[in-house]
């Protein structure tokens, strides 16, 4: 890895496109299928539940837990070390993959099943990523 | 359905650091001890599996031309998977010798990459923004969640090294032999917190291969046939953060079920088990779901040592891929050792080993596949 690497930035498809859209506008915007009423992700054209295309993109609240978390030692470009990569559970049901930002990456600071709030982050090449931290 | 026999057994003959070797030759010197173990050649095999590699090439560099090919990867089980497939396609048919090859340059990256993570786009685009950069920020993330629920402290956890260490002390061929201490296991370095440096796997070269046929065949090829009982496979999500729950590994719940019906046994039937471990805590998990320990209680199996040298149940009898060797896809090496406990030539050999399971795990706990072995042909 060079030394002026930077950090790894989703590159969105058609499918996804809407999803990392409404990140970069402060909204997250999840799919909810009409006929089983289940939500899902990550974004496709159909409802991974039950094979439907009646799938419809609806704003989730932001409101979500810390569903599981690591205190990770690795070199990623731009992370300072330790981070927390973090799950956040979403009261709408989906989990997202996230990293748990405003907070000390200490386990005795993080606890499972906590309150998280979102946090947008602009990173780089006007991509902006979903992070959470510990609701205030 | 499954009347398949594996009637040769080998390894690559070194492990570990072998830095002078390309994969395809690790693959090749692997493939080619096994057949010889069997007392056959190239010419007689007509089936081939391998993962990683495409099967055709590694059909071609080794001058078969088979009429079989199986390339499922899915990570770590691609073995129990391969072994599970040529046991179809041998009650069909369509083949009557499968060799079943693995090699991994995974520590030294000759001919390819070195661990190689073959990231798919939705892992790439949802999870490795966050810093999700492989096994050890991915594949531990069910355990905060396990320790979160069942209580388990890291004194439990750091016993799953110790006791694996303890039977790696006995297996010349294993990567770490010294003795170690859950004070050594809690003071090694963190790596991604709550996993310290010893409760992860090596990275290391090797390779594996297994010949196997199908019953009427088998005692003509080999003294000592081992006998494919039953087997399975699951497929779960394929991105970590999906998990649907992860204090329990529910793909391996399902690969094992599959593979006990079809063997026609339980968990009281196993003398001896195989169970992947990138991490310490993989094990924990497999018994659990495996039934061999209640859930929140595969921890507390293993720190009752009834899992180590001298134990009722002994487990990971290599030392396992905490300690022994584990190059990227560990399946294939908790395969040989099942197939060395029931021909009796382990180095840590067990007494009374007539039925063994081999458990694999492939990426982020989203796939699993599970062998049940023995020595003796199913009645």
């Amino acid at each position: 890895m060079s030394t002026n690497a930077t950090r790894p930035v989703p590159r969105p498809t058609p499918e996804t496109a809407h999803y990392w859209k409404g990140i970069a506008e402060r909204k997250i915007l999840l799919q909810h299928c009409t006929p089983c009423d289940k939500t899902c992700f990550p974004p496709r054209s159909f409802c991974p539940h039950c094979g439907s295309d009646a799938v419809e993109v609806v704003e989730a609240s932001g409101k979500a837990t810390l569903y599981s978390f690591v205190i990770s030692r690795a070199r990623v470009p731009e992370f300072e070390r330790p981070y927390c990569v973090g799950i956040a559970e979403l009261e709408e049901g989906p989990r997202l993959m996230t990293q748990i930002v405003d907070s000390p990456a200490d386990p005795e600071q993080l606890l499972v099943d906590m309150a998280l709030e979102p946090v947008f982050f602009d990173a780089a090449d006007g991509v902006t990523l979903l992070h959470f931290r510990p609701k205030r | 359905m499954t009347e398949l026999a594996i009637v040769g057994a080998a390894e690559t003959r070194r492990i570990g650091i072998v830095d002078d070797m390309s994969e395809l030759e690790l693959i090749s010197e692997a493939a080619r001890d096994a057949l010889a173990d069997a007392g056959l050649t190239l010419a007689d095999v007509d089936g081939l599996a391998t993962s990683y590699e495409r099967p055709n090439l590694v059909a071609n560099y080794l001058g078969l031309k088979p009429s079989w090919l199986d390339g499922t990867d899915i990570g770590g089980c691609s073995t129990m998977v391969h072994l599970r497939h040529a046991a179809a396609a041998i009650a069909a048919g369509q083949c009557k010798t499968v060799l079943i090859a693995h090699g991994e340059s995974g520590r030294s990256g000759i001919g390819r990459e070195a661990v190689d993570m073959q990231f798919t786009d939705l892992h790439r685009q949802f999870e490795l923004p966050y810093g999700t950069v492989g096994p050890t920020t991915a594949l531990t993330l069910p355990l905060t969640r396990y320790m979160a629920q069942y209580g388990m402290k890291a004194e439990t956890l750091a016993m799953v090294p110790v006791v694996q260490r303890e039977w790696a002390a006995k297996t010349p061929r294993a990567m770490l032999r010294d003795p170690i201490t859950v004070d050594d296991v809690l003071a090694s370095k963190m790596i991604a917190w709550p996993v310290h440096l010893f409760e992860c796997c090596v990275v290391t070269d090797g390779g594996g291969a297994l010949v196997v046929t199908a019953a009427e065949r088998a005692a003509d090829l080999s003294e000592t046939p081992v006998w494919l009982w039953g087997s399975g496979e699951a497929y779960g999500e394929a991105l970590i953060s999906q998990m649907p729950d992860m204090a329990f590994a529910d793909v391996f719940a399902q690969s094992g079920a599959m593979a006990f019906k079809e063997a026609g046994v339980g968990p009281d039937d196993i003398d001896h088990l195989m169970l992947y471990d990138a991490f310490a805590h993989i094990p924990i998990f497999a018994l659990e779901a495996l039934g061999f320990a209640k859930r929140g209680e595969g921890g507390d199996l293993i720190a009752s040592r009834a899992t180590a040298p001298g134990g009722r149940l002994p487990v990971n009898t290599t030392g396992g891929g905490l300690s022994y060797t584990h190059t990227g896809r560990y399946g294939m090496y908790a395969v040989q050792e099942s197939v060395r406990q029931l021909r009796g030539t382990a180095a840590a050999q067990c007494d009374n080993i007539d039925v063994s399971l081999a458990h694999g795990l492939g990426g982020m706990f989203a796939a699993a596949g599970t062998s049940i072995l023995s020595k003796h042909r199913k009645r």
